[in-house]
């Protein structure tokens, strides 16, 4: 397996005592396991705030999890060497959700892009300005970009600039986080035209988290939906959009058709989840056992999950 | 309805720094927005629509950009001549505005309660108890949980989403009648960005605060503005209501970016994007922007630049040869 993810769990401190000891935590992340294939695209949706950047850069070994396990290539990340670590690194690249924050400003596009290159030793040194080239002109941007800083670009522009570092790594794997968010629907056709082309040509697999159900839908093979730091159903992309399993997931696909936010009550606050299903708070169908009992994920042909004792009774 | 922005023929002209060649972010760009309307500017990534945001706003990064010419009026007043202080008035308490980047434009070392409760005593006589309150009330109305404990942490703790949504509260903290928001909800879920959509447009119904809403999604154009201008190369080059535009698009620009919507029903097959690139600020254009990519472009389209006109009441469009004539 290209990456695996068990049982991750990632906990802030987000309250100080008096002696500096961290009191009260969110929990961004709580127990999340998952597997990506080489060549495959797994998307991950879920409300603002409910852990999927931080489970992203826990798959790409950023953020070290609270607890389990994070394997690459079938080895686990704590047991590297730093120079493994360094070698599997670039493999595994991240598109960040912030593009500005994540690109060196004093530096020129065309040093941001050959620098991973020349680090890595790829290509013959003749045709690395080719590469770049090409890869900027299918991102729908130019040849004179490249003696620009980053502050130069337009919001949309830079987010295809970080997209642009990510591939010249020639990674096996690229989480993308909200890689087309701020982009128009004609870029983003062309960003998605090229995402795919990548995966089918070059086998590159992506984790691919995204608000956008209509962009995870159209990418992805396999779904994940979280909610306050839990993954409460996961399966075959097409089966969880159109058969959703999980009362989270109905709302959430209801509001994506424009139907309006049919959630009741606030979400939770992360540093007090509640007990028993982290949904019960706001679900239509709660009872009293949902209050108490911990949910686990069940499972089915085929692959799918859900985190609901009475999925098959709604 | 009163005219309350009035933008008329802005030109913003682009320095290369290297080269002192000199080029065109905005090449004529009119705008108006009403008192209490809801309008949305959309267009292909890097057409303009922040440089038109910042120049209204005066946060034109100077250089290499300038305003070269045109009239920015703002309730009667000329944006053109300000003293210091009016502008502080105008930037935080008559106009807020949301960044495209809202991390970047977060302060990072400074919590996220503090920032909102100092806009709040720059621009109004609230006492401190007041200000506790009143910024508490802000973070729980954007949907933010736990307004208590966020109101202490700082912008780097906190994810995208709930980025954009604190500098949403600090835009409306002090009752503005203009709101700027560039991509406010690109970082949302849709059951959020429903959320914090019903509560900006029940304040466009409740304190008459009007819109300019910089957006590339669709959907929430169709849903929510009362009328739409497409932005391309730094023009307008189609405007009107929303229902009217998507249902009778006549730009074929706007009928690119209409057939462009990726949906789980196109799986699998490529995506239509509208071929070539938006050109650069420094091309030379005589004729219409649109022309090297138009799947329609005539001689005609190359010689002169069409002028924008109303083909129906209230749609206006930038095309010699509009569809649907
Ligand atoms: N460095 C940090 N310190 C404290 N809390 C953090 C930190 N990073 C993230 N969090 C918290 O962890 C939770 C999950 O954040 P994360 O960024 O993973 O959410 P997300 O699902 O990516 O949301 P969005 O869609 O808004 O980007 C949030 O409640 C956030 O406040
Ligand atoms: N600081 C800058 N220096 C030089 N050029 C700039 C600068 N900021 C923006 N530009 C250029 O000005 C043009 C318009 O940029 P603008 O940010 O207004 O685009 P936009 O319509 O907001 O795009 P997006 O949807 O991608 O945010 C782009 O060609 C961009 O590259
Ligand atoms: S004016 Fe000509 S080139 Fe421009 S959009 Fe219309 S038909 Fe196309
Ligand atoms: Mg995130
Ligand atoms: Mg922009």
């Amino acid at each position: 397996m290209l990456l695996s993810l068990r049982k991750v769990t990632k906990y802030f401190p987000v309250q100080r005592g008096l002696l500096g000891r961290p009191t009260a935590f969110v929990k961004a992340v709580d127990t999340v396991s998952l597997e990506v294939g080489a060549g495959q695209i797994v998307g991950i949706v879920g409300e603002s705030g409910c852990g999927k950047s931080t489970l992203g850069r826990c798959a790409v070994g950023l953020l070290e999890p609270t607890s389990g396990e994070v394997w690459w290539d079938d080895l686990e990340i704590k047991g590297l060497t730093v120079h493994q670590k360094r070698v599997h690194q670039r493999k595994f690249q991240v598109v960040f959700q912030n593009p500005y924050a994540s690109l060196n400003p004093r530096q020129k596009i065309k040093d941001i892009l050959l620098e991973p290159l020349e680090v890595h030793n790829l290509l013959k040194p003749s045709q690395r300005l080719e590469f770049v080239k090409g890869l900027l002109t299918q991102l729908g941007l130019t040849e004179e970009d490249l003696t620009k800083f980053p502050h130069e670009f337009s919001g949309g522009q830079r987010q295809r600039i970080g997209l642009a570092r990510a591939m010249t790594c020639q990674p096996e794997l690229i989480v993308l986080d909200e890689p087309v968010s701020s982009l128009d629907v004609s870029v983003q056709a062309s960003v998605l035209n090229l995402l795919s082309h990548l995966n089918q040509e070059n086998g590159v697999a992506y984790l691919f988290i995204s608000h956008d159900l209509q962009v995870v839908g159209y990418l992805s093979q396999r779904l994940l939906v979280m909610y306050l730091g839990s993954v409460v159903e996961s399966g075959k992309t097409e089966e969880v959009l159109g058969h959703p399993r999980h009362p989270y997931t109905k709302v959430l696909l209801t509001a994506s058709r424009g139907r309006g936010s049919l959630m009741e009550g606030e979400p939770p606050n992360p540093a007090q989840t509640p007990s028993g299903c982290p949904f019960h708070t706001r679900c239509a169908y709660a009872e009293d056992r949902c209050r108490w009992e911990k949910q686990q994920l069940l499972g089915g042909e085929n692959f799918w999950e859900v985190a609901c004792w009475k999925w098959d009774r709604l | 309805m009163t005219e309350l922005l009035c933008v008329r023929n802005l030109k913003v002209s682009l320095k290369a720094p290297s080269t002192s060649r000199e080029g065109w972010v905005l090449r004529g760009m009119n705008l108006t927005v009403l008192a209490g309307e809801r309008v949305a500017l959309v267009g292909e990534s890097g057409c303009g629509k922040s440089v038109t945001a910042l120049s209204i706003l005066r946060l034109l990064p100077r250089p290499p950009m300038e305003i070269s010419s045109g009239q920015i009026e703002f309730k009667g007043r000329d944006f053109g001549n300000l003293t210091p202080e009016q502008w502080r008035e105008i930037r935080g308490r008559e106009i807020g505005m949301v960044f495209q980047e809202p991390v970047s434009s977060l302060n990072p070392v400074m919590s996220v309660g503090e920032q909102i409760a100092e806009t709040l005593r720059n621009h109004s006589e609230l006492s401190a108890g007041e200000i506790r309150a009143r910024t508490l009330s802000l973070l729980a109305r954007v949907g933010l949980p736990g307004p208590t404990r966020l109101r202490s942490q700082y912008p780097h703790q906190l994810s995208g989403g709930m980025c954009q949504r604190v500098m949403i509260a600090m835009a409306v903290a002090c009752g503005p009648s203009l709101l700027i928001a560039d991509e406010p909800t690109t970082a949302l879920d849709v059951t959020v960005q429903t959320q914090i959509l019903d509560l900006l447009f029940r304040m466009t119904e409740e304190q008459r605060l009007a819109i300019l809403l910089i957006t590339h999604n669709l959907n929430i154009v169709r849903g929510h503005a009362d009328r739409v201008v497409i932005l391309y190369l730094g023009l307008v080059v189609e405007e009107g209501v929303p229902d009217e535009i998507f249902d009778h698009p006549q730009h074929p620009y706007t009928e690119g970016l209409l057939a462009a919507l990726p949906e789980v029903s196109r799986k699998g097959r490529t995506l239509y994007n509208i071929p070539g690139v938006v050109p650069s600020p420094f091309e030379a254009i005589t004729g219409c922007a649109f022309a090297d990519r138009c799947p329609k472009v005539e001689k005609k389209c190359r010689q002169s630049m069409p002028p924008l006109i109303e083909t129906r009441k209230g749609h206006q469009v930038r095309c010699f040869y509009p569809s649907g004539r």
